[in-house]
């Protein structure tokens, strides 16, 4: 199972949330591991608009045929948008896992932040190793 | 972990493999569990089930005894005649729930997976004073379910036997595939199809044989997701979750399977619980608030908790996230207003009717 799609553009977080920088606003999803992981996800359950997320934080639950998982804030902001096209479409983040994004962050401590997640090249490793 | 002889075929499939009750089997295969379930329910879908226990009882008190140790009354049973059933402790509560197959020389008893040994031991205790003989098949047999709409039409390409002339809940022992098979016309879908028993030797090539002539059918190999999402849409309960050793079958709305006349174990502290009426009872329900309701969530009224839930999920087939669940008799009407405890926030649901979806048998 080493044929994962990775966005190239995107960093991500060990827990397999991706996050990329789209006119300074942090966009938030969950990888093609993640999905592949969860198998075919039923429901997803997103935050307020306006809540202030830490980094780590359980913003999102993902409800899939197998369980119920967090999806963590990668890093720490304002939400400011939700995808609700997700409550109607959850099989949308196994469909096209890089377009389905959950929320966007106004990011608050972005260098730093960003710094801690891991770049297209050490995710793909990562996921490899860490796929069986 | 044990596994079926079908576990290199699963991994050579890409099924991801799982432990359930000591065995490793596919939870999914490539398709997905949504796929499977759909499969099942408009072509076909076939299921290595080959975990679950059989045993087999032969002598000359079998009737005698079989009609002791579980629930339904077996004299109702023609020869190659099945019947799901119970077995039950003396207290009235579950040991397990069997299916049994009465053939012309031996009755035929299909087990829980995660059971076998217990129901194993806890027959042979009651076999004193009983001339029969009573042995554990399931190494050499291999249990394999073809179910859907389109699963005669599959199974007909491979044998010689008319099939649709075998009823539901009859078998028939015939050649499939050029293989000895004991068909029985039953399953664990809600949907029409067939449960078979070969040799274990048999299985690799038989299980390859039957995906080659269904693939234009539709027929998809389908793993313990999809058989779980469609025996939940049916409302078959599953030991474990909906049954255990701590609930009687009164609560589980199990009563249709008691055949009161007879003597049987556990019949006179089921007795009572009838006549008392029982306690809580086995529900349907169905969320009001979008969520899904899981196993051991709690179910409240007025913010006590008052049951739990023992199985839920988003319905493949209705669409709508249910539930089943036990709570007291009180709250058990059709439409009685409930809430879930979803990490641990109350939301909103109802009690509806079972079965969530209606088995389609021929």
């Amino acid at each position: 199972m080493s044929d994962y799609k990775i966005d190239e553009n995107a960093k991500y977080a060990k827990t397999h949330e991706w996050v990329r920088l789209e006119d300074g606003v942090a966009v938030v999803g969950v990888s093609d591991v993640a999905q592949d992981l969860l198998s075919d996800v039923v429901y997803v359950d997103l935050p307020e608009e306006g809540r202030e997320v830490q980094a780590g934080e359980a913003v999102a639950v993902v409800e899939s045929v197998k369980a119920a998982e967090d999806v963590l804030a990668p890093i720490s902001g304002t939400i400011v948008a939700v995808n609700t096209e997700l409550a109607d479409n959850p099989e949308f983040v196994n469909e096209k896992p890089y377009e389905a994004w959950f929320f966007k962050l106004q990011p608050k401590d972005l260098d730093a932040e960003l710094a801690e997640l891991m770049d297209a090249v050490a995710y793909k490793k990562f996921a490899a190793e860490s796929a069986h | 972990m044990q596994q079926t002889p079908l576990y290199d075929t699963h991994v050579a499939m890409n099924g991801r493999m799982v432990e359930f009750a000591g065995w490793a089997l596919p939870v999914q295969y490539p398709p997905g569990p949504t796929l499977e379930h759909q499969a099942v329910r408009n072509a076909a879908g076939l299921f290595d089930i080959d975990h679950m226990g059989q045993f087999e009882l032969r002598g000359p008190d079998a009737a005698l005894f079989l009609q002791y140790i579980q629930v339904w009354d077996i004299e109702r049973m023609q020869v190659d005649e099945a019947h799901y059933s119970l077995l039950l402790y003396g207290d009235g509560t579950l040991v397990d729930d069997i299916f049994l197959y009465r053939r012309p020389d031996r009755w035929l008893i299909v087990v829980n997976a995660g059971n076998r040994s217990k129901d194993l031991a806890w027959m042979q205790a009651n076999t004193l004073g009983f001339d029969v003989t009573l042995s554990d098949v399931s190494e050499t047999t291999c249990m394999l379910a073809l179910q859907g709409p389109k699963a005669e039409q599959i199974l007909q390409h491979l044998t010689n036997a008319p099939l649709s002339q075998v009823a539901t809940r009859t078998c028939l022992a015939t050649q499939v595939a050029g293989v000895d098979t004991l068909i029985g016309r039953t399953g664990y879908t809600g949907e029409d199809g067939f449960e078979l028993y070969l040799p274990a030797s048999a299985a690799v090539d038989f299980w390859q044989t039957l995906l080659e002539t269904g693939k234009a059918d539709g027929l998809l190999a389908c793993g313990l997701a999809a058989r779980d999402s469609l025996r939940f849409e049916a409302c078959m309960p599953l030991y474990g979750h909906e049954l255990d050793a701590q609930t009687n079958p009164l609560e589980a709305r199990l009563g249709w399977t008691i055949s009161w006349h007879k003597e049987f174990v556990g019949r006179e502290a089921l007795l009572k619980v009838k006549m008392e009426k029982p306690q809580r009872l086995l529900i349907g329900f169905e969320m009001l608030d979008k969520a899904v309701a899981r196993e051991h969530y709690d179910i409240a009224v007025n913010n006590q908790v008052i049951g739990h839930v023992t199985s839920g999920m988003k319905s493949p087939t209705l669409d709508k996230f249910l539930g089943l669940g036990y709570v007291p008799s009180e709250y058990s009407t059709i439409g009685a207003e409930i809430d879930i405890l979803v990490r641990g926030q109350p939301k909103k649901a109802k009690v509806v009717k079972r079965p969530f979806y209606q088995p389609r048998y021929k």
